[in-house]
């Protein structure tokens, strides 16, 4: 039982972007950033975003993190790409159910490879980790340059 | 290790005997808090159904027998601590309000402006945060004794830190976050040369090994009583008698006074000027059920155990390849910190979770030495006495596990 939900979790894609991360960069040019803290276990992570009028033309991100919270965000980077607030905003959304709900409760085709954090939603822990990115991210599209925190 | 039986030992620890994720459960975190041996629990539920009362105050037959056992507590600690006096013994909520106690009281009325308070750069945030919040207040500067690679205290450079200004040195006993032993008793020597108080945060260091405060030379002392395998919400400040006896009351209320008109307040004797208010008293009864539960397994013998454990488990993990000990100090108790290598260490402490291992991630409540390390976190397994060999065996095998799922 246990392993198999530890393979959930550390899905091979999972693992795949925590150790070569995308977008692990600085966007240039970039008008929006924030960062993200959590402070239980001092991950930090900023993200930087060039937004144009409505639409996000370039995500990066950079920072510290476990394998959950660096995988998230280097999917987030890759998902949320040439995509409009309104979507990423929904976005987050459905990758906020998966994780706390687990896979039943969203359709996991229209979360494409995001559906690989499904794993999250059986470590109630780990959660934080997840959403981190996200968090962040939505910080820097609301123009809050302030840093946000999980807590 | 003669009469020390651990397999004995861990039949009084009730918790210890369950499955946790279908795997019997190592617990492997008593740094952060220890587990209650059968004896303390017994202690505080027959506290409450059959002594419990109001103590100093009643004159019926429960508020005497309350009054006996919490005062009896208080001699029980006192002689744990090899104290002089049981008025030196002041029960709080832990180590952190007995060392709030200390800045609040002797810090309020002995530093000043341009004055300085030395701390080390291993210190637990509740050793460093009263201290910033009394120098914010006064003026005052803190200034801190550095730690090298090993974790341990660059000791040539104390001299020139303890000055004319320093008003006190608070030093921890044990570092929570590297197991580090440090020489409180050579430090008090040098800051007493120099007329400067110590306090010693003592909470990871009273479980593994005997505390002499009289030894040691100290001014206060500090522990916690969940560490110490008793309950939560109870700890002891001790502090010399000569020290306590000027010292202003620390909160206001009842039992700190001996009488009060609207004009006038006249506090009370040490130590009840620092116990205001209906204090913890089942958790002063539990802990010292906890220390007798000690004495009783000796010591001398409970300190040879973690000693051989200690010993063990550090060529155990050594043996893990890409392993890594954050804090190798030449004297350690306790604490093995480490990380694997690059993996998170909220991944080592989730895979090991699901081997039924218990050990604590993250910054440990001391980001500084983290900071020296330019670590943001470790993985911290914490031993006690009673752990076995085949506790450490298991987080051996469960970190080749985490080597696994990572590849």
């Amino acid at each position: 039982m246990s392993s198999g939900e530890l393979q959930d979790l550390y899905q091979e894609v999972v693992l795949e972007h925590s150790k070569r991360p995308r977008n692990f960069r600085v966007v240039e040019g970039a008008n929006r950033q924030a960062a993200g803290h959590n402070p239980l276990c001092g991950d930090q992570l900023s993200v930087t975003l060039k937004l144009e009028g409505d639409v996000i033309r370039d995500i990066g991100f950079q920072g510290q993190g476990c394998a959950i919270s660096r995988a998230s965000a280097s999917l987030m980077t890759g998902a949320v790409k040439d995509r409009t607030k309104a979507e990423a905003e929904a976005l987050f959304e459905k990758v906020h159910a998966l994780v706390t709900e687990g896979p039943e409760s969203v359709d996991l085709e229209a979360l494409g490879k995001l559906a690989v954090l499904s794993g999250v939603s059986e470590f109630p822990a780990r959660v934080k980790c997840a959403s981190l990115a996200w968090h962040t991210m939505r910080a820097a599209l609301e123009g809050r340059d302030e840093a946000v925190s999980t807590e | 290790m003669s009469g020390f039986d651990v397999e004995r030992v861990r039949r009084d620890f009730p918790i210890l005997h369950q499955e946790v994720r279908g795997r019997p459960l190592v617990y492997l975190d008593s740094a952060a808090t220890a587990q209650k041996p059968q004896a303390v629990i017994d202690a505080i539920v027959r506290f409450y159904q059959h002594d419990n009362a109001n103590v100093h105050r009643g004159v019926h037959v429960l508020s005497e027998r309350a009054t006996e056992a919490y005062e009896g507590a208080r001699e029980v600690v006192k002689d744990f601590l090899r104290a002089r006096d049981s008025r030196e013994i002041i029960f709080t909520r832990g180590t952190t309000e007995a060392i709030n106690l200390v800045a609040q009281t002797y810090g309020r009325k002995h530093v000043g402006p341009g004055d300085e308070v030395l701390i080390t750069q291993m210190e637990h945030h509740a050793n460093i945060v009263p201290w910033r919040m009394l120098c914010e207040e006064k003026g005052a500067t803190l200034r801190v004794i550095p730690v090298d690679d090993r974790g341990e205290l660059v000791l040539d450079e104390v001299d020139a830190l303890l000055t004319e200004r320093t008003r006190i040195l608070a030093v921890t006993h044990v570092s929570n976050a590297l197991g580090t032993v440090n020489p409180v008793k050579e430090l008090t020597r040098k800051a007493h040369a120099k007329g400067i108080p110590v306090l010693v945060d003592g909470a990871q260091s009273v479980t593994h090994f005997p505390v002499d405060v009289q030894d040691i030379g100290c001014d206060f002392y500090a522990f916690s009583g969940h560490k110490l395998f008793g309950p939560t919400g109870i700890g002891v400040l001790y502090g010399r008698l000569e020290r306590l006896e000027p010292l202003p009351p620390y909160q206001g209320g009842g039992d700190m006074i001996l009488s009060v008109t609207m004009e006038k307040v006249t506090y009370n004797r040490v130590p009840h000027r620092f116990e205001a208010g209906t204090q913890n008293l089942a958790g002063a009864v539990g802990l010292a059920a906890a220390i007798k539960y000690l004495e009783a397994l000796g010591l001398d013998a409970v300190a040879e155990h973690d000693r051989a454990l200690m010993a063990y488990a550090t060529q155990a993990l050594e043996s893990v390849p890409g392993l890594r000990l954050v804090g190798t100090a030449r004297e350690k108790a306790g604490v093995l910190s480490f990380t694997v290598e690059d993996i998170h260490p909220h991944d080592v402490g989730t895979i090991l979770d699901r081997e039924g291992i218990c050990i604590r991630t993250g910054h440990h409540c001391a980001q500084p030495v983290m900071q020296h390390f330019k670590l943001p976190a470790t993985a911290r397994a914490s031993l006690a006495l009673y752990n076995t060999r085949e506790d450490v065996d298991a987080l051996v095998r469960g970190l080749h596990k985490v080597r696994e799922v990572f590849g």
